[in-house]
């Protein structure tokens, strides 16, 4: 069996995601005498950057030969892995199921053929017949749902922190990558790029601060951003918070916003509307602050402090920078 | 434009899932359906997109049962021009983009929305796999559709890893709609009386199968009773998640 990995890469520099791939693949398949790991790079990185997958159980990195595949266009991404797949003779393909993963899986899983087991939690389990036993949740992570994955192509994505990479392996040879001169004209053309500048990614943050309703209005955000700086997470909101436009739609967090499963999630003036919860309850540690002892979110959290978000926010941002100081 | 916008219909967000006695599908019981929100979106922006640039018409399409038909109806209050169901249960995204595309490629459509995902299977892919199917360009998670003043062209922003992006598409495209595209429609009672006389035309699937066969359902395991601190005791709650969580 032969695998073939898609690591994304922004700006020249690897995304964490990259590693969480290759890492899903070795760890899943190395157990199972898979000893083939290629890695396709959605883009250039440093030649050192890509080697260093090699630290994770890469045994290959093909970086594309042109600058064709720096920016995201889902036509010209797909079309040069399908090449790259039909080419390595490989017959799995993982990726993340990010944004890229988003666009890229299920167009590659047509034109490749392939079945597709999309937003996996955790590793499969590898069956004696070579199937996969995957599971994923459902119904906004109100349910979860297990599957069996059969066939000779299979495209596996995965839900970005579904593991933490390991290390174990040396860095591995780089060879270039056909882009088959940008795949062709393509019939989307970029106009504009905004980019999130100095801020952690939503879906990629380990810790999230997220605020509701109780922090009273826009102008107390700097004591979510202040926790949000002391322990290096990212900020997040509740629905009514963006819908009053206290903070842009794309930090809106719960059943209609992002999906999240952050290690630590810390709800602050959120009640848990059953639609916020959907969005947030795979997180692996769940604080909230309220001051309503009933507030729903005490239900699914691990820890609470029942108390104004104004008066709480600064004392355990404080607790938190004198901790790190000690 | 002709525009063609394909709708699930999924569980009320307020829903409480709980599932079948053999855990192999949901149950009903009590659950009431809507318009997949997303989707909603995408139906209010191919009627903003025709009331723009004066003229087309907009379908909505489905994929399932007759029971679907009260969404469809919705649909058609909210200003869809007529409704196509596939006669099919639907299983995975796979059987849904193949029966879309089957249907779409004996027609004349410039342009397919739907949803950036569906809020019951959450797996997004159907909008993906249609544009591959159809070969045509894929704007996956727009959060703005607008007319360029060029016919056949559309300037649209999506959301994406780290940022958003402006793009312009040539049509036929497929787009999948994000939250912030626009706000939801509701049906007036002329709508509602319109609706009862347009066509809903149901079809017969190509019998595409799905890729998945699921196994079982399950409610996610439940979590430890919650810790209280209370609010000077912030170095004992921070211990806890440095010690005991060990997420800090």
């Amino acid at each position: 069996m032969k695998v073939l990995i898609y690591a994304e890469q922004q700006d020249g520099q690897l995304k964490k995601s990259a590693f969480e791939a290759v890492s899903f693949a070795v760890q899943t398949w190395a157990p199972h005498g898979v000893q083939d790991f290629t890695v396709v790079m959605g883009g250039r990185v440093s030649e050192q950057d890509a080697a260093g997958l090699g630290n994770y159980g890469a045994t290959l990195v093909m970086m594309p030969e042109d600058g064709s595949l720096d920016a995201f266009e889902p036509h010209v991404h797909s079309a040069v892995l399908l090449d790259a797949l039909q080419k390595s003779g490989a017959d799995l393909l993982v990726m993340a199921h990010t944004y890229a993963g988003k666009s890229l899986a299920p167009r590659l899983a047509v034109s490749w053929q392939a079945t597709l087991a999309a937003a996996v939690n955790h590793p499969p389990e590898v069956q004696q017949d070579g199937s996969w036993t995957v599971q994923r949740t459902v119904y906004s992570n109100k349910g979860l749902a297990t599957y069996q994955v059969s066939g000779d192509r299979r495209i596996l994505s995965f839900t970005p922190n579904a593991l933490k990479p390991v290390l174990q392996g040396a860095p591995c040879p780089v060879q270039p990558l056909s882009t088959l001169a940008g795949a062709g004209a393509s019939r989307t053309h970029r106009l504009e790029v905004q980019k999130v500048q100095g801020k952690i990614p939503l879906t990629e943050a380990e810790r999230v601060i997220s605020g509701g309703r109780g922090l009273k209005g826009p102008e107390n955000w700097h004591l979510i951003e202040g926790l949000a700086d002391a322990c290096a997470a990212a900020t997040a909101c509740s629905k009514p918070v963006s819908d009053m436009h206290w903070r842009s739609h794309d930090e809106h967090v719960g059943q209609t916003g992002i999906t999240i499963k952050p290690d630590l999630y810390i709800a602050v003036g959120i009640s848990g509307a059953i639609q916020h919860l959907a969005g947030v309850s795979s997180s692996k540690t769940i604080v909230a602050i309220n001051t309503d002892p009933e507030a729903p979110f005490f239900k699914v959290a691990d820890y609470g402090v029942v108390g104004d978000a104004l008066e709480v926010l600064p004392r355990l941002t404080e607790a938190i920078r004198r901790s790190a100081g000690s | 434009m002709n525009i063609l916008v394909c709708l699930s219909q999924v569980p009320d967000t307020t829903t409480k899932i709980a599932f079948s006695a053999d855990n192999k599908s949901l149950n009903k019981t009590g659950v009431q359906y809507i318009i997949n929100p997303y989707d909603e979106l995408a139906l209010t922006k191919a009627l903003e997109l025709n009331e723009a640039t004066g003229g087309g018409t907009v379908t909505v399409i489905h994929v399932g049962g007759a029971d679907a038909e009260p969404v469809l109806r919705k649909a058609l209050a909210i200003g869809a021009d007529q409704a196509v169901r596939i006669e099919a249960e639907p299983l995975d995204s796979r059987q849904v983009a193949g029966e879309l595309a089957a249907y779409i490629q004996g027609q004349s459509y410039d342009l397919v929305l739907t949803g950036r995902e569906s809020i019951d299977y959450n797996c997004g892919l159907v909008g993906g796999m249609l544009s591959q199917y159809l070969d045509w360009p894929l704007v996956n998670v727009a959060t703005s559709i607008d007319p360029t003043g060029q016919a056949g062209v559309l300037a649209v922003s999506r959301d994406m890893d780290g940022g958003r992006e402006k793009v312009e598409v040539s049509l036929p495209a497929v787009i999948t709609c994000q939250k912030e595209l626009t706000e939801p429609r509701i049906p007036n009672m002329r709508g509602i009386m319109a609706a009862r006389s347009k066509p809903l035309q149901v079809v017969s699937p190509q019998g595409i199968g799905p890729d998945l066969s699921l196994l079982s359902h399950a409610l996610p395991p439940a979590r430890q009773a919650c810790r209280y601190f209370e609010a000077d005791q912030m170095d004992a709650l921070v211990e806890a998640l440095r010690q005991q969580a060990k997420v800090l």
